[in-house]
C-alpha cells in the first residue's frame, strides 16, 4: 500500500497497517466533526507520524500512483473543516 | 487495490484525481506528456519566485518599522522630557501599534521561508520523477510490443501526474498565502502613507483620524505601562503636569473607559 503526505513524499507501508491507518484517520474526522479544535493537531501529526514511522519513503525516481492520499502536515483546523465535514463532502 | 475507507483521505484523493483528469487527456501523445511535465516544472519556477518576492517586500517593511519603532520610542522620551505627556502618549501609541505589525510580520515572513522550503523540495522531487518517467518511457519502447508500452508508459505518467497534482495544489495553498500576505502588506503601507509612523513632532495639538483609529488599534494598558515606566526613568512622579494637546489627552482617557475595543475586526493595521 502506497500512502502518500501531501507537499511531503510517499511512502510504501505493509497492507496490515490499513486498519490502523483507518482507524487514526477516523479519529480525526470525529475531532473535525465535533467543531472543537482540542486535539486535532495532535491527532493529525500521530496519523502522519504512524505512516513515517511504518512506512519506507519512496524515492523520487519511482513513478507509483499512491493508495492513499492525506492532506499536507500543515492543513489548519478551518481547512479541515470546509474539506471533511459538512459541504465539503458534497462532490462539486 | 488497498486503501482506506476514511472520509479524509478519500476525499483528499478524489481531489487528486480531479486534478489529474484535467491534466490527462487520453489522446494525448506520449512525448506531448512530458512536454507538459517540463511546463509544469517552469510553473513550479515562477511560483518560488513569487513566494521569495513577497518575502522580501515583507523584509523591508520589517526593516522600516524596526526604525520607526526606534524614532518613536526616543521622540516619546523628548516629549515627556518637555512635560509634554499627551504627545508623549501619542508617540507610545503608535510605536506600539508599529511592534504589534512587527510581530505579525515576523510571523508571515517565517511562513513564506516555509512555504518557500517545500515548494523547493517539491519542486525537486518532481524533477526527478520527470526525468524517471524520461528514460523509462525509452526503456519500455525498446522492450515491449507498441501496445503494453502504450499501457506501461500511462501507468508511469500516472505516478508523474500525481507528483504534478500534488505540487498544484501545493502551489495553490502557497499563492493563498501569498495573496493574504499581500492583502497585509498593503494595509501596513496604507498607514505608513496616512502618516502613521511619521515624525510625530509634526503634529498640531488636535487629535486626527489617525489618532483615534490608533487608540483602538493600540494596547491602552501596555502604552500606560510604558508611559508609567518612562517618566520613572525620567525621574517623574505620576502626577506629572500635562501641558499642550488638551485633546488629544481627553479622548486617551474616554478610550480608557472602554479597554475591550483594543482589537477591532475590520481595522486593517491590527490583527494577527
Amino acid at each position: 500500500m502506497i500512502v502518500r503526505i501531501s507537499g511531503e513524499g510517499q511512502y510504501r507501508l505493509d497492507d496490515s497497517d490499513a486498519q490502523r491507518l483507518n482507524e487514526l484517520e477516523n479519529d480525526v474526522v470525529s475531532i473535525v466533526e465535533g467543531g472543537g479544535e482540542d486535539g486535532f493537531a495532535a491527532a493529525f501529526a500521530t496519523l502522519l507520524d504512524y505512516v513515517r514511522e511504518h512506512g519506507a519513503e519512496l524515492s523520487d525516481d519511482e513513478l507509483e500512483p499512491s493508495d492513499v492520499i492525506l492532506p499536507p502536515s500543515d492543513v489548519s483546523f478551518e481547512e479541515a473543516g470546509r474539506e471533511f465535514t459538512g459541504e465539503g463532502l458534497i462532490p462539486d | 487495490m488497498a486503501g482506506l475507507t476514511g472520509r479524509m483521505s478519500t476525499v483528499v484523493k478524489a481531489k487528486v484525481s480531479k486534478l489529474l483528469d484535467r491534466a490527462e487527456d487520453p489522446a494525448e501523445t506520449l512525448d506531448y506528456s512530458y512536454q507538459k511535465q517540463v511546463e509544469q516544472l517552469q510553473n513550479v519556477k515562477k511560483g518560488i519566485a513569487d513566494v521569495v518576492t513577497a518575502k522580501k517586500r515583507l523584509q523591508m517593511q520589517e526593516s522600516g518599522l524596526q526604525q520607526n519603532v526606534v524614532k518613536l520610542d526616543t521622540q516619546a522620551r523628548q516629549a515627556l522630557a518637555a512635560g509634554n505627556e499627551a504627545l508623549a502618549k501619542t508617540a507610545l501609541e503608535r510605536k506600539n501599534v508599529a511592534q504589534t505589525e512587527l510581530q505579525s510580520l515576523d510571523t508571515q515572513v517565517t511562513e513564506l521561508e516555509e512555504q518557500q522550503q517545500k515548494l523547493t523540495d517539491s519542486e525537486q522531487k518532481l524533477r526527478a520523477k520527470i526525468e524517471a518517467f524520461r528514460t523509462k518511457k525509452e526503456v519500455i519502447k525498446a522492450q515491449y510490443s507498441a501496445a503494453e508500452a502504450q499501457v506501461r508508459i500511462s501507468e508511469a505518467a500516472t505516478g508523474v501526474g500525481e507528483q504534478m497534482a500534488d505540487v498544484g495544489l501545493a502551489m495553490q495553498r502557497a499563492v493563498d498565502k501569498t495573496e493574504n500576505m499581500r492583502a497585509r502588506a498593503d494595509a501596513v503601507s496604507e498607514l505608513e502613507a496616512a502618516g502613521t509612523f511619521e515624525d510625530i513632532t509634526q503634529l498640531g495639538s488636535g487629535e486626527d483620524d489617525i489618532d483615534r483609529q490608533l487608540k483602538q488599534l493600540s494596547s491602552q494598558p501596555a502604552v500606560e505601562d510604558e508611559l508609567a515606566k518612562m517618566k520613572s526613568e525620567l525621574g517623574q512622579g505620576a502626577a506629572a503636569p500635562q501641558i499642550s494637546a488638551p485633546g488629544g489627552a481627553a479622548a486617551a482617557e474616554g478610550a480608557q473607559g472602554e479597554p475591550a475595543q483594543a482589537e477591532q475586526p475590520g481595522q486593517s493595521g491590527g490583527q494577527g
